[in-house]
């Protein structure tokens, strides 16, 4: 297509194709022979045209810096302006979603960086640049001073996490490293006294902003330094302010700020403007708070939890030591059990007891043969009676004894004239005198 | 405020020890002597971080360096 150009209008080339075909028989006429020319519409040429910006890497991501003119927000929330220098001007738009967290508000004659990608608005056919972020020129520098100093820091392994302090549960005393006048101080206090009214804070007033802040804040943590070695401890730092524009915030993106931060011996909580804030101060603490109240939330324990804390543990100790003193008595009963069966006395006892069964069962068998003997003595009592001579007397028998010896009379010869004898009859007895006495004569 | 405190244990580390007592002593395989020493010894710390607590008063102050780097603390208020 370029050589369409070369010394020939539009015209010339229309009446060229119709009616002068055969004079020109140049090479440069040969090759429009063949390829046919494109006619294409405005849509397609501007697409074209697009294309070919959409494709330039320069264009995709350009930092551009100017000056604002023609500033116009409709109720779309879309902002439409021009960047202007002196030769030239460069129409730009920056949708809603892109300018709604905007920190300033950009006015006409503003000295601006906006970065962003070129491309064209088919509709109009213009080239714009449509804008991702806008800053106030200044700020660009520091933008750019930030992100030195966070990749130079960080590479010296000031944000490594083997540097970072632990941060104490029960802080004691804290000091607090902020402007005595600002809303960081005010809910610091607050908080802190609400949450664990036992601490001692130590404030060291600073300026926070301006000249001066750096160097005051370095010099800040220095003396807290000074007096936790030599006066008395401080268990941990709170340095910070609130919110504030990006220049307010600066004195936490010094790196004399950030060596001293790192350099502090007490550990050290940064607390600088809101969430969306971070400042070189907040990647080289020992601890990140989002804001100065947060930070007054992470200092100090919850004095109710704490509370709680230590009477369940008492309770819980409690606890455990009655069930250790429970354990324990089982276990003496157990042995006391096993201990006794072992005792010797025990096993006396146990014979006491054998021996006491035995003398039972002896017992009772002895009785039953006293019974059983008993019986027979019975029967054999019986026998006796029948055979006893007393027996006899009942038959009319009578015994006769001499007195006052009682023998039993068997002879005549037994007795004399004159002995008393006893007569024993079956219902009594009678005593009577010997008249006289017979022989009777010997049986053959 | 004394600096040294004279059990020479911060209430963090009174604590600490607490729990660890509640925990050994929810185990329960210690000697009983040991046991009962062990429970005396944390209710000891029990009083020890209650006393800690309310002898703790809150105080706000604030540093001054002076010229020769001489430090003054004094008490702090906040302007209203």
């Amino acid at each position: 297509m370029g050589k369409l150009r070369k010394g020939i209008t539009l015209t010339d080339f229309l009446h060229l194709k119709t009616d002068e075909r055969e004079e020109h028989v140049t090479a440069e006429e040969e090759m429009e022979e063949k390829e046919t020319p494109r006619i294409f519409t405005v849509q397609e040429i501007t697409r074209h045209i697009r294309e070919r910006l959409d494709e330039d890497e320069i264009l995709s991501d350009v930092y551009v810096k100017g000056e604002l003119s023609n500033l116009s927000q409709p109720t779309s929330g879309h902002l439409y302006f021009t960047l202007k220098d002196n030769f030239s001007e460069l129409r730009c738009v920056m949708f809603r979603e892109k300018n709604i967290g905007l920190r300033f508000t950009p006015e006409d004659g503003m000295s601006v960086i906006v970065r962003g990608h070129i491309s064209v608005y088919e509709k109009r056919g213009n080239y714009q640049l449509y804008v991702e972020e806008i800053q106030e020129e200044g700020i660009g520098a520091l933008y750019r001073a930030f992100e030195q100093l966070k990749k130079k820091l960080r590479e010296e392994g000031l944000f490594d996490i083997a540097y970072k302090k632990p941060i104490p549960s029960f802080p004691r005393r804290i000091g607090i490293i902020t402007s005595p006048t600002g809303a960081a101080i005010r809910d610091i206090l607050n908080i802190t006294k609400r949450r664990f009214p036992h601490v001692h804070i130590l404030l060291a007033p600073v300026a926070v902003q301006g000249e001066e802040a750096p160097w005051q804040i370095v010099n800040a943590i220095r003396v807290m330094n000074r007096v936790n070695a030599e006066l008395m401890k401080i268990d941990v730092l709170v340095v910070g302010r609130g919110g504030g524009s990006i220049e307010e915030l600066w004195a936490f993106n010094e790196e004399m700020v950030a060596r001293e931060i790192f350099s502090s011996e007490i550990p050290v909580i940064s607390a600088v403007g809101h969430e969306t804030d971070f400042t070189i101060a907040d990647f080289v603490a020992d601890k990140r708070a989002a804001t100065p109240s947060e930070a007054a939330e992470l200092v100090v324990p919850d004095n109710r939890e704490i509370e709680r804390n230590l009477s369940s543990l008492e309770l819980r100790m409690r606890q455990n030591v009655f069930k250790a003193v429970e354990f324990h008595r089982r276990k003496l009963e157990s042995m006391e059990k096993n201990i006794l069966f072992r005792k010797p006395t025990e096993r006396i006892n146990q014979y006491r007891q054998t021996v006491d069964e035995i003398k039972r069962s002896m017992l009772a068998e002895i009785s039953h043969l006293v019974a059983l003997h008993k019986k027979s003595l019975q029967v054999l009592t019986g026998k006796l009676d029948a055979l006893s001579p007393l027996a006899i007397l009942d038959r009319g028998y009578c015994i006769c004894s001499r007195l006052p010896e009682g023998k039993v009379v068997r002879s005549v010869e037994d007795i004399s004239v004159g002995d008393a004898l006893k007569i024993l009859f079956g219902d009594g007895e009678a005593v009577s005198e010997v008249k006289a006495k017979l022989q009777k004569e010997e049986k053959v | 405020m004394e600096e040294k405190e004279g059990e020479g244990i911060t209430f963090e580390e009174a604590m600490k020890k607490l729990e660890s007592i509640v925990e050994t002593l929810g185990e329960g395989n210690l000697p009983l002597d040991d046991s009962l020493k062990m429970f005396e010894e944390g209710m000891e710390l029990c009083k020890f971080c209650n006393k800690k607590l309310d002898e703790a008063e809150y105080k706000v102050e604030k540093l001054m360096e002076r010229e020769g780097g001489e430090i003054s603390v004094e008490k702090f208020e906040m302007e209203e």
